[in-house]
């Protein structure tokens, strides 16, 4: 491991939850060190012994915002995300992991509504969206179980992201539109991004050197 | 909404209470003291424009400006920022003038806010414009003096990036033929998206030895060995020139003796269609965001008929604050003044010398029965009593 100057100490935001497993691993793969600490603490900032390096365990929402305001130096975090919270962060790589898609799903049976109504955790991106497809619609903003609200007459659609379409099947929707393919990305503060150039190049080159192997 | 209540203040907005407040002034004194030693001249303007001179020809966004109407039915503004009013008076009160003119500010500038808590919708910045001097000599004092504001204001740790919107520019035209796609690669880089930069580049139907060159602009940045390497990257003319500006500016800034705190960054785009040249952006230890941000915008003073080229930068004072050491200051000695009715006279003339001695002096009536002790607690270095028991 290089050895860095304190001023080039990295705090890297990680989202718990649905990608959490398989980035720990990406960042095993990129010669991280990542303590079996990460995996299953329950605190949410760890710093990691012998290295100029700390882990931040964010809700996966937050992790823009930690980021954006130099909580922490970068982050890792999906597209998804990004599309809804707009922070000014730089975007500096597509890891390819934690792949999914965005995409309108309905019942089989759906017809175009006269008031239509869409469901979603990410009224952001489902407004945008419907907005350039020409379509005025009312967007109901969820927190979870989306795929309840078609069901109980809530909307007639709902915008969430799919990775294998199980959930969907098993509540009886089908994908109308697909929106955009979402995967984890690496973020960088603004200021980090200059003041720690160097540890942040360190990083987004250690992982650079990953994507390919796991294609 | 809900009507505000007594403790609410408009979005964005905030108060700056006396600690703050004294600090503010302290490094604002610094910077004013710093800046003028360079020639430059202070330069006050109105909080209220016209939207259709100065509102039209910020480069603040519409939709961030806050609009309203004049007694006249005029839309006005307050003002966005301090450099296009300044490129006004050049052009008018100032138009007789001859060039080069260096003027510096220090004032609030108003940018609507939509977003949550950290973003102000008010703001102080300090700044600097030098008109009418095209030179890369000129460019070298902007951010000379900038780093120099920094280092007299105490900032510990701090960066200044450095780029050329034509270096940019030039290698995008030379590698790509649309100029829909190339606003979309200029897009990306203002947005900061590397990602979709590199989508759009493996997207495009051109030679991979052009995308190679591209995808190293991301990378272009470090110290004067990306000089020499920004040249190999490209034969096109305008970034050609773009690489000698850089490279002048280097020798430059050399001899200012601040390159150990420059970060040449050639894919630093600060807004898309308002700088003309060198563009600049400082950033400190600690601090999320930039502090202060700044560049060449040849192109803004025609509008007012004045054509001239010009640079010029704003450090963001609240930012500022936040990463320059406390005041070290003795608190002066505050004197509390107790005096009865009967002793009024002597009191107030005893406070005025005392005042004029340099001392803080804070007078207060009271009686015989006031527990003068209580008083005692309140910040003072002495209580002087002018009452039957304190004689």
């Amino acid at each position: 491991m290089a050895v860095f100057d304190n001023a080039q100490k990295l705090t890297i935001a990680m989202p718990k939850g649905r990608i959490f497993e398989e980035a720990v691993h990406f960042l095993q793969q990129a010669g991280l060190q990542v303590t079996a600490e990460l995996q299953d603490s329950r605190k949410l900032i760890i710093p990691v012994k012998n290295a100029q390096l700390e882990f931040i365990l964010a809700k996966p929402t937050d992790v823009p915002t930690y980021v954006e305001y130099g909580v922490a130096d970068v982050g890792v975090v999906g597209k998804d995300v990004l599309l809804e919270e707009e922070r000014d962060v730089y975007e500096l790589l597509d890891l390819q992991i934690g792949y999914c898609r965005m995409m309108v799903a309905g019942l089989p049976d759906w017809k175009p509504t006269e008031a239509p109504r869409v469901a979603t955790k990410y009224p952001k991106i489902a407004s945008r969206y419907f907005r350039e497809q020409g379509q005025q619609v009312e967007v109901i903003k969820l927190n979870g179980s989306v795929e309840l609200a078609p069901l109980i007459g809530l909307a007639d659609r709902i915008v969430d992201i799919v990775s294998t379409g199980r959930t969907l099947q098993e509540n009886g929707l089908v994908e109308l539109e697909n929106i955009c393919e979402i995967t984890t990305r690496l973020i960088a503060n603004r200021a980090s991004y200059r003041m720690k150039s160097e540890a942040v190049d360190d990083i987004a080159g250690k992982f650079l050197e990953v994507i390919p192997r796991r294609k | 909404m809900a009507k505000p209540l007594g403790f609410e203040k408009p979005l964005g907005m905030r108060d700056i209470l006396p600690e703050s407040l004294a600090k503010q002034r302290h490094l604002e004194r610094l910077l004013g003291q710093c800046i003028s030693r360079w020639g430059y001249e202070e330069i006050s303007t109105p909080s209220l424009e016209y939207y259709d001179t100065v509102g039209a020809a910020s480069a603040t966004l519409t939709d961030r400006m806050f609009r309203l109407l004049d007694k006249q039915g005029h839309t006005v503004v307050l003002r966005p920022d301090m450099t296009t009013p300044i490129a006004r008076v050049v052009s008018s009160l100032y138009k007789d003038v001859p060039v080069p003119i260096r003027l510096f500010y220090q004032a609030n500038v108003f940018r609507a806010q939509e977003k949550e808590a950290g973003r102000n919708a008010e703001f102080f910045q300090t700044g600097i414009e030098l008109i009418g001097d095209a030179s890369d000599d000129a460019d070298a004092e902007a951010i000379a003096l900038a780093v120099f504001c920094l280092r007299a204001a105490g900032v510990e740790t701090f960066r200044i990036a450095v780029g050329h919107v034509d270096f940019v520019d030039g290698l995008l035209e030379d590698a790509i033929e649309q100029e829909s796609d190339r606003n979309q690669f200029r897009q990306f880089l203002y947005e900061r998206d590397f990602v979709g930069f590199r989508q759009l580049l493996s997207t495009l139907d051109i030679a991979s030895e052009a995308k190679d060159r591209l995808e190293a602009l991301l990378r272009l940045r470090g110290g004067k060995a990306k000089i020499a390497e920004a040249y190999e990257l490209t034969g096109n003319e305008k970034a050609r020139r773009a690489v000698d500006t850089i490279a002048s500016l280097w020798e430059a800034l050399e001899g200012y003796g601040v390159t150990d705190d420059l970060l040449l960054d050639f894919n630093l785009i600060i807004n898309l269609n308002y700088y003309t040249g060198v563009v600049f952006e400082g950033y400190a230890a600690d601090l999320g965001s930039p502090l202060l941000g700044g560049g060449r915008y040849d192109h803004l003073l025609a509008q007012f008929g004045r054509p001239a080229s010009a640079t010029g930068f704003a450090i963001k004072m609240d930012r500022l604050l936040q990463v320059t050491p406390a005041l070290d200051s003795q608190p002066a000695s505050r004197i509390l003044l107790c005096y009865t009715a009967d002793r009024r006279k002597k009191a107030l003339a005893e406070a005025q010398l005392l005042r004029e001695d340099g001392l803080v002096v804070v007078t207060r009536l009271v009686s015989e029965e006031t527990d003068i002790a209580a008083l005692q607690d309140k910040g003072y270095t002495k209580v002087i009593c002018l009452t039957e028991q304190g004689e």
